[in-house]
């Protein structure tokens, strides 16, 4: 059980919360994630990042989006709550070091796990160039944050309401034509961005890694629902990951595999979402 | 295939009990395999298709006395022999031959700590049954004694008739056992260190206690109820749970004992590592490791559709491949949620199937359609990455191997297409590394199992290990016997330390 010791809206369907689990608190590095249940008997396994932790009060700090009835049921939660299953670190952490010039892009809700990656970096001395993507203002969180790390610090918009009107690939491919090329580069988001990130360094030969969120179960390496391909391997995004060669992963696969209970999913958030509203309608 | 009706079952053996009880010491051994072998009540199979309730219903009072008679009480005990905890056999049947099911109790639970749990799941045709004299003299060993149907029969009526007694523990010694993995092995060694007055932690990854009896084998075959008794009672003995904690993760092994002052630590996190086949189109949607199908099912309850967040695929056939255990629950919880048709494809016969017997016949009473001889080649997808078909071939049976099993060669130009939409691997278990990464200093053999001595003590100082880590995926008793070994060398090993410092 983790009691949720602070919540906010971030955006109209972005919510952070702070839940106290010290020992987690205490052992995660960037880039790990914890599981959580909002039911412990009939509830889904939830995989998310740790965005942040604090080991004086014994806290990590979670950012999600509402997209099912699961992370609906959460979001419904307020402070004082407890959250009956959350189970972590997970995942290999991000190995951070002193590479030089480190781009990050974090894409929609991922700017929320590219956070610690991007300040762990700056720790260690690299140069961090950000770039945050969003469709429009109103969905981009952490700009404050980032920006207190960050070098040089790019947002990019779909609708040209705030920022660049432009993908975030654009101005990495710019950046990528600079002189000297940035060392690596992270990207973060949904798998479709993260995918064109990749295809966009990969003339110039710039190490990009990605972090994958793959459908997940147990999230210990026993069930094999996050396989993906790595170059000719199969690897467990939960125990081999969740960060991998971008060059090298088949992103095709692995969004075909995260459409697998689509329809299924829709009806279940549905089915939720009909109940909820027979339930107003009562009242 | 026709089956008796559990009233038809109960009827014909109350017949059997008037006219054999009254004389139940003196029959003759041919007399006695005379008796006809007690049949398991069962489902309907029509019916249970659609539910997830026992399928086997247990013995009757009467069936199990009249199964208890049949018993030739020999001297050469080999049931014993073959049983790998050593259940007095013979003995706890003579108590139910005469009626004495409280004493049948103790006798079974002096070796045994999950009598319900192994009466259901253990292999008993290639244990205590196969060498049983009745089998022999019928020269069929499903004739036998049914000894772990006896044994089921006397745990339920325990529990059924609210006997089960809390064990007694021992005055708190103030030494602190953590047990990582809370299977079976984990189970009995909590239960018999807590006995002797130590704090006992059961550390559990997942959400629900139980290991593989509760997330992998499904309830048709082992209720939850089962398990949830067992657990209650440890709790009554006040061993202290923490699920949602993976050891090598949350802490660190090494951290248990320096930070957390444990004094002992117990490693039964199982095999838990699925085996793919290796072959193209495994990543397709509809490919699923057994395990990942049926923790989808069991744990997350994905069965009931209607209240159960975590979805499961909807087949309609689908191909299950491997010939145990997990083959079977794969392939039976499969067309329990919808499939019309059900094939497991095993590339041996069904003699060199390692799956229980009564599993294999209950699978087949349900439908399911058994392709022996062939095995996976590739899987095949249509345009949006699903699976829609599976390539084959066909196999037939050479030497035998080291093993001793024949061993299965493939026939040239033999392939052929079967029309599924899902496919679930179910050909093993390797063992995960996710503890055993994070614990510098404990040696591993060649497959990643950990290796131990005679008594179950790994190559770190204060910890053991037992069940499937040590025995790669192997079975519920086992485990168990193992556990039973390192909680007495862990209970030796702080009596000794106690007794140091009582001196000093
Ligand atoms: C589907 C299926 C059907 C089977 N049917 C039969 C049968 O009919 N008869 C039979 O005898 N055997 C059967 N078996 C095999 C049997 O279940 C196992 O041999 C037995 O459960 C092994 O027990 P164990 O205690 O070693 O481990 P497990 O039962 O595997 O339990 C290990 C537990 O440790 C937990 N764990 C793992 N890593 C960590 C960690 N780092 N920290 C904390 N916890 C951790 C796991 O979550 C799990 O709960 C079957 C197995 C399967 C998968
Ligand atoms: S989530 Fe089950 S193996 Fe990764």
């Amino acid at each position: 059980m983790a009691k949720i010791l602070l919540k906010k809206q971030l955006s109209k369907d972005v919510f952070m919360m702070n839940l106290h689990a010290p020992l987690i608190a205490e052992e995660r590095s960037a880039g790990q994630f914890i599981i959580l249940q909002v039911d412990e008997d009939y509830g889904e396994r939830i995989p998310l990042t740790i965005a942040d932790a604090n080991t004086t009060d014994g806290s990590i700090t979670i950012i999600f989006q509402v997209v099912g009835k699961s992370t609906l049921q959460l979001s419904k939660m307020n402070e004082g709550d407890d959250v009956p299953a959350l189970v972590g670190p997970l995942g290999r952490p991000t190995h951070v070091e002193n590479f030089g010039t480190v781009v990050c892009v974090g894409g929609g809700i991922g700017v929320a796990p590219m956070h610690p990656i991007a300040q762990a970096l700056k720790a260690a001395g690299n140069k961090v160039i950000i770039i945050i993507g969003a469709r429009n203002k109103d969905l981009i969180i952490l700009e404050e944050e980032m920006k207190a790390i960050a070098d040089e610090l790019i947002i990019c918009t779909d609708d040209g309401s705030y920022g660049r009107k432009a993908l975030v690939t654009q101005p990495l491919k710019e950046i990528c034509e600079r002189d000297p090329k940035p060392n690596m580069v992270i990207a973060i988001g949904p798998p479709i961005m993260m995918k064109f990130c990749s295809e966009t360094t990969r003339p110039y030969d710039v190490f990009t890694q990605v972090s994958l969120n793959t459908i997940m179960v147990d999230g210990t390496g026993m069930c094999g629902g996050c396989r993906v391909n790595v170059g000719k391997e199969v690897k467990f995004v939960c125990v081999d990951g969740p960060e991998f060669d971008g060059h090298k992963v088949d992103f095709d696969n692995m969004m075909t595999r995260l459409n697998s209970y689509k329809s299924i999913e829709r009806e279940s958030h549905n089915c939720y979402l009909q109940s909820e509203i027979e339930a107003k309608e009562m009242k | 295939m026709h089956h008796d009706t559990p009233e038809q079952l109960q009827e014909k053996a109350r017949q059997l009990v008037a006219e054999y009880v009254s004389k139940v010491d003196d029959l003759k051994p041919k007399e006695r395999t005379k008796i006809p072998s007690q049949d398991m009540p069962a489902q309907d199979p029509e019916v249970r298709v659609h539910n997830l309730d026992e399928v086997a219903l247990g013995y009757t009072f009467e069936q199990a006395q009249v199964e208890a008679i049949r018993c030739l009480q020999c001297v050469k005990k080999t049931c014993v022999e073959d049983c790998p905890v050593r259940i007095d056999i013979p003995g706890f049947v003579n108590h139910i031959a005469h009626g004495n099911l409280d004493q049948a109790a103790g006798v079974i639970k002096e070796a045994s700590l999950l009598p319900a749990i192994c009466g259901r799941v253990c292999p008993q045709e290639t244990q205590c049954q196969q060498n049983c004299a009745v089998g022999k003299a019928l020269k069929d060993v499903e004739k036998s004694v049914a000894i772990g149907r006896l044994e089921r029969f006397v745990a339920d009526w325990e529990r059924k008739t609210g006997k089960i007694s809390v064990p007694e523990v021992k005055s708190a010694t103030g030494k602190k056992v953590a047990v990582v993995g809370s299977g079976p092995a984990g189970l009995v060694v909590a239960a018999d260190c807590r006995r002797e007055g130590h704090h006992v932690t059961i550390f559990e990854a997942f959400h629900k206690l139980g290991g593989v009896l509760r997330y992998g084998i499904p309830e048709f075959r082992l209720p939850n109820d089962i398990i949830d008794k067992e657990i209650q009672t440890l709790s009554a003995m006040g061993v202290e749970f923490k699920t949602n904690f993976v050891v090598g993760k949350t802490r660190k092994l090494k951290d248990l004992m320096e930070k957390d002052g444990y004094d002992a630590v117990f490693i039964g996190v199982g095999a838990g590592l699925p085996i793919f086949m290796g072959i193209e189109g495994e990543n397709l949607v509809g490919v699923f490791s057994a395990n990942e199908y049926l923790t989808r099912a069991n744990l997350m309850r994905a069965f009931d559709k209607g209240h159960a967040d975590t979805p499961i695929y909807q087949s309609r056939k689908v191909a299950v491949l491997g010939g145990g255990n997990v083959a079977m629950d794969s392939a039976r919880m499969a067309k329990r949620l919808g499939a019309e048709n059900v094939y497991v494809v095993y590339r041996r016969t069904e003699v060199e199937m390692p799956a229980r017997k009564e599993e294999v016949e209950h699978a087949k009473e349900e439908g399911i359609e058994f392709l022996f001889l062939q095995n996976a080649k590739r899987i095949l997808g249509s345009e949006d990455g699903r699976v829609n078909a599976m390539e084959c071939v066909r196999f037939e049976l050479g030497e035998p191997d080291a093993s001793g099993r024949r061993r299965p060669i493939q026939v040239p130009n033999s392939e052929f297409m079967l029309d599924v939409d899902t496919v679930i691997v179910a050909i093993g278990n390797g063992s995960n590394p996710l503890l055993t990464q994070s614990t510098p200093g404990i040696n591993l053999n060649k497959w990643g199992n950990i290796t131990v001595d005679e008594n179950q003590k790994t190559s770190m100082d204060r910890v053991f290990a037992g069940g499937d880590i040590v025995l790669g995926a192997a079975t519920v008793i086992l485990a168990m016997g193992e556990g039973r070994r390192a909680a007495a060398a862990i209970n030796k090993m702080l009596a000794e330390e106690i007794e140091r410092e009582r001196k000093q």
